[in-house]
């Protein structure tokens, strides 16, 4: 003998009205058999019998009202109950199943297990925790340094991971036969041909679910986009195919991909084609996100994000794309992702950025120091995982904190390292930390407006002596 | 076999991109054993009772969230599956148990993943949308619609790349073949030869929005047209069928011609999820297709006429139903994932 409940109609539905019975004590029903019409405030929907049997008793009569889900409303007497236990009987007092939590109201006889209330102290912000400390290598004595664009660096760093990976290739707009629309994947073409580097249509949803795709048959593809505000048009796929995929699947299906481009504003190019996109990113749990300055970690951080078995969003800069710096003459430069730089030692104030920012805030530093301010200058590097140790560290040094970015304030990467400081190093604080940022407003074109938009040198030396007091 | 078919064969021009309306019976094959029947009968059977469970499970409350019944549409599944090699993938949407089931996935881990259970599929952290198989080749369960499409066309450009010969069958509904990304994935699709096969599930309702009120054009066979993809029609009530379009498509992306269009004509019974009354559609017309199209009935028929008799499916009946209420018990008393489990997953961690 079955009991044959009242069924949920809905995620949220506690009860409803037995509005009619299609069958009475002495029918035989089976599988697929409408039984009972049942109505809630939204809808009526007919009841099916599961099991195959003789209807035995109507518990619940016809037209009763406030019917708690889970309470048997008939008796079901099986023909074969051999091969078919019977399903759980679970009426749940119409009392405790509104108490229950959603996932074991109809399980009654199990407790589920506590639930993961307790964050783990320190780390609600942080999944991924380096099991070693992450340091840069060392140069063997007598490493010569190479001038190098940006550019190249990040072109070496592609060719040099696709030499020594066979499933690496690189797919996206122009970057083939026009040899990358701002040049960083000159030659890629010739050397590794046109099934490893591919010109795609202007399609960026569907290329970048293709790169997806291709990462979760094992492929490891890095997807450009021409700019990251095209990628709005993909985001989907980076944040609902790529990220979750592997926590969906239980660790079953693995999405090594890079998405790589140009990040944040250009000159002159209008609101649609300068929006800096790093926080976005960065507040995806799945995703690791590095926003590189200078040349030497455009390489390494590349090629580490190559390597990694994660989805990447490598966020580069196009104004920094022609700026030469010293590039280690070694023969395989990585770098760990999830480390700050500390760019510049100082003991008066901490300065954060990345990406372009870090060079302005290196300027401002050498500007504070013609007042006698020691700035200290962290790049942040990697956005996700955040390395907050140096960031807490400094701030513990210097006990006054501005964040540098070139996105807009609110909800945004200085709200979360201000976030931190104030979370690990409060009683450390000496001043309020303070912001430098975008104003908050679409990027205009008008140069003077422009240029008054974009923060810069200036709005960071004046902040940096305002926590001051100077 | 003198069924009433609503689907009257598609009169659009097939013209010279190979598009075509195949009438039934146009690629059946002649030779199928009625072991071979059995085995369908069996897996379509599977996929109808464990679905009914399914559906019993969230009535009380140990299924959670939304939950899409494949019940109506199971010659697709098991039809194409029988077209599948070892290393060809599938992915599809988030109406996806009746796939998995086909594809020989257990049962219990299918339902496990369903009350969201250790025992799950995906330990329970996937869900009834969510659910992924590397072993049998399944790359999901997604619940965007339209997403799979590009994924499953990335499939494919795995397989160019790694030359393994292996074809991507991607399936995606009547809803999803409006969605942008179907159309850029079907360019690139056939700009570059991918092995992939397309199956649309047309089963009339994208949610309550019927194919007339969503579609301008509702022969979905012809949505590759202007990509020069290929495309037919199939009855996707009828296993036989299913699995004839299935085998040439397959043929064709194999062989390097690129990618293929089946639009399989299905009904769903059940409503679009289990909190939809389904109050879009009369229930004469859902009685209707239940009598007249139901594709176990229909194959019933054929194992009839080979002589195989009803008792003769009791052993198979049996079978099923004790397969059934082995993972409804699995599924109900298989504990919550470990808290732990809340962590993991998020990340891999690199080689050093």
């Amino acid at each position: 003998m079955t009991d044959i409940l009242m069924p949920a109609l809905s995620p949220t539905m506690e009860e409803g009205t037995l509005a009619k019975w299609h069958v009475k004590p002495g029918d035989t029903v089976k599988a697929g058999d409408v039984i009972a019409e049942i109505e809630t405030d939204k809808a009526t929907m007919e009841v099916e019998a599961v099991d195959e049997g003789v209807i035995g008793e109507l518990l619940v009569a016809e037209g009763t009202e406030a019917v708690k889900v889970n309470t048997p409303i008939a008796r079901l007497n099986g023909e074969d109950d051999a091969a078919a236990p019977a399903p759980a009987p679970a009426p749940a007092p119409a009392a405790e199943a509104k108490s229950a939590p959603p996932a074991s109201a109809g399980d009654p006889e199990k407790t589920p297990p506590e639930q993961a209330k307790k964050q783990p102290e320190g780390e609600g912000a942080v999944a991924v925790t380096p099991k070693q400390p992450l340091n840069d290598p060392e140069l063997p004595a007598g490493a010569k340094m190479i001038k190098t664009t940006v550019r190249d660096a990040l072109r070496d760093a592609m060719a040099e991971e696709m030499r020594r990976d066979p499933l690496v290739f690189l797919m996206g707009e122009e970057v083939a036969q026009y040899q990358g629309a701002y040049k960083v994947s000159r030659d890629l073409l010739q050397e590794f041909g046109d099934i490893r580097v591919i010109d795609t249509p202007i399609t960026e949803h569907g290329f970048a679910g293709l790169g997806v795709g291709a990462a979760m048959a094992g492929q490891r593809p890095i997807v450009e986009f021409m700019t990251f505000n095209f990628a709005m048009q993909a985001i989907d796929h980076i944040i609902n195919s790529a990220a979750k995929t592997l926590y969906m699947s239980g660790g079953q299906i693995r999405c090594p991909i890079v998405f790589r481009g140009p990040n944040g504003a250009a000159s002159r190019v209008g609101a649609q084609h300068s929006h800096d996109y790093s926080s976005w990113y960065a507040n995806v749990p799945g995703l690791k996100v590095i926003a590189p300055y200078d040349a030497a970690d455009a390489k390494g951080l590349l090629k580490a994000a190559i390597r990694d078995p994660n989805p990447i969003v490598f966020l580069e800069h196009e104004m920094m794309y022609g700026h030469e710096f010293d590039v280690p003459d070694v023969e395989d430069w990585v770098l760990p992702i999830g480390k700050a730089k500390v760019r510049r030692e100082g003991k008066d104030v901490t300065l954060t950025a990345h990406s372009r920012m870090v060079g302005f805030a290196l300027q401002a530093a050498e500007e504070l120091a013609k007042d006698g301010i020691d700035a200290e200058v962290i790049d942040l590097r990697t956005l996700r995982p955040l390395d907050h140790d140096t960031i807490v560290e400094s701030v513990k040094k210097t006990n006054r904190l501005v964040s540098c970015e070139e996105g807009w304030a609110p909800m945004g990467v200085g709200a979360e390292v201000v976030a931190r400081v104030v979370e690990f190093a409060f009683d450390y604080l000496d001043a309020p930390p303070l912001r430098v940022h975008q104003e908050d407003v679409p990027l205009p074109y008008a140069a003077n407006l422009e240029a008054l938009s974009l923060p810069g040198v200036d709005k960071i030396v004046k902040a940096a002596k305002a926590v001051l007091y100077r | 076999m003198a069924r009433p078919r609503k689907d009257a064969a598609a009169s659009g021009k097939a013209g010279d991109t190979g598009v075509k309306a195949s009438g039934k019976g146009g690629s059946r094959p002649n030779s199928v054993t009625p072991a071979e029947l059995t085995e369908y009968y069996r897996d379509m059977l599977l996929i109808r009772r464990f679905e009914e469970r399914a559906g019993q499970l969230y009535g009380m409350g140990l299924i959670g969230g939304f939950c899409h019944l494949y019940i109506g549409q199971e010659a697709i599944a098991v039809g194409m599956q029988r077209v599948k090699r070892d290393g060809d993938q599938i992915i599809t949407g988030y109406r996806e148990h009746g796939h998995m089931l086909a594809l020989g996935m257990d049962p219990n881990e299918v339902m496990a993943e369903l009350t969201g259970r250790a025992g799950g599929s995906s330990h329970g952290k996937g869900g009834s949308m969510h659910m992924f198989s590397t072993e049998a080749g399944f790359f999901g369960g997604h619940g965007i619609v339209g997403a799979q499409v590009s994924l499953g066309t990335g499939l494919a450009l795995a397989n160019r790349n790694a030359k393994n010969g292996a074809v991507s069958f991607t399936y995606f509904g009547d809803g999803a073949a409006n969605q942008g990304q179907v159309y850029e994935s079907f360019n690139m699709a056939e700009l570059w030869s991918l092995p992939v096969v397309y199956v649309i599930e047309n089963n009339q309702y994208a949610m309550g929005t019927s194919i007339e009120r969503s579609s301008s054009e509702t022969q979905l066979f012809k949505r590759g047209v202007s990509f020069n993809i290929p495309g037919e029609q199939v009855d996707g009530m009828d296993v036989l069928a299913v699995r004839a379009a299935g085998e040439k498509a397959a043929e064709h992306a194999r062989s390097g011609k690129g990618p293929y269009i089946l639009e399989m004509k299905t009904y769903r019974y059940r409503g679009h999820s289990m909190s939809d009354p389904a109050k879009y559609r009369t229930k004469e017309e859902v009685d209707e297709v239940k009598k007249t199209r139901d594709p176990i009935d229909h194959l019933r028929e054929r194992l009839d006429a080979v002589g195989i008799t009803e008792d003769d499916l009791k052993a198979v009946d049996a079978e099923v139903k004790k397969i059934v209420a082995e993972a409804a018990e699995f599924a109900r008393t298989s504990p919550e994932p470990d808290p732990s489990e809340l962590y993991t997953d998020v990340y891999l961690e690199a080689a050093q």
